[in-house]
């Protein structure tokens, strides 16, 4: 067990589908996603659609750990944004443990949680207030999240001495700490992690994970990584998939991608797969395609 | 159960911005000195008239003037907690936490509305009572009770309408704050902040009526210079309390409306 392990349930336990053990976690069918803008060409007003993800299909199994590998603008955060019921499909659906993402938006935010690549905090509050209130929108009582704060951030090595600083005093690892520490509170079913070690020291990236791991092992959390880093992916998924220009190009175990793709490493599979590197950048404007115009 | 955890998640709303509010308390200070600064400018008109030879009763007209200050500072306070419920969660980037977790909306704004109040009344009081000091005023008639109970009544309705200013900054990051603080002034412009509504144009006055803020200040004139108690208000109450009916589930709509235009189109993220 590593230091970070977590010994007894953070949190109380889930019920509902979650019980059935069954059914998948997520369960999207041809998910879709376009923005579109107005842009004036020439004398006319055209609405330009950019697909930020094309139809996705795929599941991911109860207690799995899906990594996607994408490079910036491939749509790894809007298929985390629509999951996380903060972006509306335009098309599809996805269920989380049986719930609709759109039309039980607040069934799904029960059970899910999130850490991002920005620890998004009150940078003036400190990391118990901002636990706190967060707790509390999940209808954590203040009596219950008093005694489970102060346990979670200790099993995180979250140093007792800084809990009561304002969160803009900490470093950038600290307040991913706190970031996990916000969604572990939750005790969520599915776990949603949008490049959380990125810009983290070594040590930092290595504590994050291996609380996930442990999230995953011993609290049954499915987890859905969306990551540039393919040593981590390789490291923590059972199944990693490629995003490259909104479109899932693949997903399946790690050494089954190396062998579709004829690699050695999943960095080359990547390439072979996406013709690019991960520190790539889309241009957004590549995945566009013009819609009717208006005079 | 369901109740209790809305109730706990509301309880979640008000404690965040009572944290706010003491990590933020010298700013606080320093904004309430500004308040202070402007309401003192405009009450000070009367004594100012005086002092430049018209005739007026100054007395009056201070406890006027202040009243409207004071409602205005009400309204202040309300509108920039609610526009907060966007904009400030924007900025630091929470935006997005706050939206996903599983607190229903209402509950969020209700929330909102309830430190608004609280906070709103405590400013308002205090400028009131500092100014009131200041001015050496006499209200020996002045009916406190019916002026509370004025502002209770009107609260739901500005709460139903801060909620529509609040959708403002999720639909325009950049400047829709601004927008709201516009509305917070055309509302009062057409209420008869500083001055009676019968002095407005014909147009506004027909507007007036649908202002909360006019039946606000006027029961609130009523209480504190005539001494009208609460049961002779009740033609200043009862158009609140219909306002209030409309405003809140209106309130609501827009807001909701606002949130899945936000989503649709992804700007329910920080930095616009």
């Amino acid at each position: 067990m590593s230091p970070l392990s977590v010994a007894a349930p953070i949190a109380g336990p889930r019920s509902g589908p979650v019980d059935d053990r069954a059914m998948p976690a997520i369960h999207a069918v041809d998910l879709r996603k376009e923005f579109r803008r107005r842009e004036r060409v020439g004398r006319r007003l055209a609405t330009k659609n950019s697909v930020a993800l094309a139809p996705a299909t795929f599941r991911v199994e109860r207690g799995e750990c899906v990594a996607i590998l994408g490079q910036n603008g491939s749509g790894k955060s809007t298929l985390v944004r629509l999951l996380s019921t903060l972006l509306l499909p335009d098309g599809g659906t996805a269920r989380v443990f049986g719930h609709d993402i759109r039309t039980d938006a607040r069934a799904v935010r029960r059970i899910v949680n999130r850490v991002s690549v920005e620890a998004s905090f009150f940078k003036k509050l400190s990391a118990v207030e901002n636990l706190s209130y967060a707790a509390r929108f999940y209808g954590i009582r203040a009596a219950d999240s008093r005694a489970r704060i102060p346990e979670i951030l200790e099993r995180l090595s979250f140093p007792a001495d800084r809990r009561r600083e304002p969160m803009e005093h900490l470093s950038r690892g600290m307040q991913q700490k706190v970031a996990l520490a916000r969604a572990l509170l939750t005790a969520p079913a599915v776990l949603l992690l949008d490049e959380p070690t990125t810009g983290l020291d070594p040590r930092s990236k290595l504590e994050v994970q291996a609380l996930v791991t442990d999230m995953q092992g011993q609290h049954d959390a499915t987890v859905l990584l969306c990551t540039h880093d393919l040593a981590e992916a390789e490291e923590l998924a059972d199944r990693v998939g490629i995003l490259h220009r909104g479109q899932l190009i693949a997903l399946e175990a790690a050494a089954e991608l190396k062998q579709r793709y004829g690699a050695t490493t999943l960095e080359q599979a990547f390439f072979a797969a996406t013709g690019g590197g991960l520190d790539d950048e889309i241009d957004p404007d590549d995945n566009r395609h013009e819609g009717g115009g208006s005079p | 159960m369901m109740m209790r955890t809305e109730l706990t998640g509301l309880a979640g709303v008000v404690e965040r911005n009572v944290y706010l509010v003491k990590r933020y308390a010298w700013w606080e200070v320093a904004f309430f000195g500004y308040t202070l600064a402007s309401s003192y400018t405009i009450v000070l008109v009367a004594k100012g008239i005086q002092a430049t030879g018209g005739r007026l009763d100054v007395n009056r007209v201070t406890t006027v003037l202040l009243i409207g200050a004071v409602v205005w500072a009400y309204l202040s306070g309300i509108f920039e907690v609610l526009t907060d419920t966007v904009a400030w969660e924007r900025w630091e980037g929470t935006i997005e936490y706050t939206f996903m977790a599983p607190l229903p909306r209402p509950v969020h704004l209700f929330g909102m509305g309830v430190f608004a109040i609280a906070y709103s009344l405590l400013r308002a009081a205090l400028l009131f009572a500092v100014m009131a000091f200041l001015f050496h005023l006499a209200m020996p008639t002045a009916n406190f009770i019916g002026a509370f109970a004025v502002l209770a009544v009107a609260s739901v309705s500005f709460i139903g309408i801060g909620m529509m200013t609040a959708v403002l900054p999720l639909i325009s990051p950049e400047k829709g704050t601004q927008l709201g603080f516009m509305a917070q002034g055309l509302l009062l412009a057409v209420s008869g902040v500083y001055y009676d509504v019968s002095v407005l144009p014909a147009p506004l006055r027909a507007v007036s009526r649908f202002s909360p803020a006019t039946y606000t200040l006027d029961g609130i004139r009523s209480s504190i210079i005539g001494g009208t108690g609460a049961g002779g208000l009740w033609h200043d109450l009862w158009p609140l309390m219909v306002i209030g009916a409309v405003s809140i589930p209106l309130g609501l709509w827009v807001f909701h409306r606002g949130e899945v235009h936000a989503k649709r189109h992804g700007k329910l993220k920080r930095s616009g």
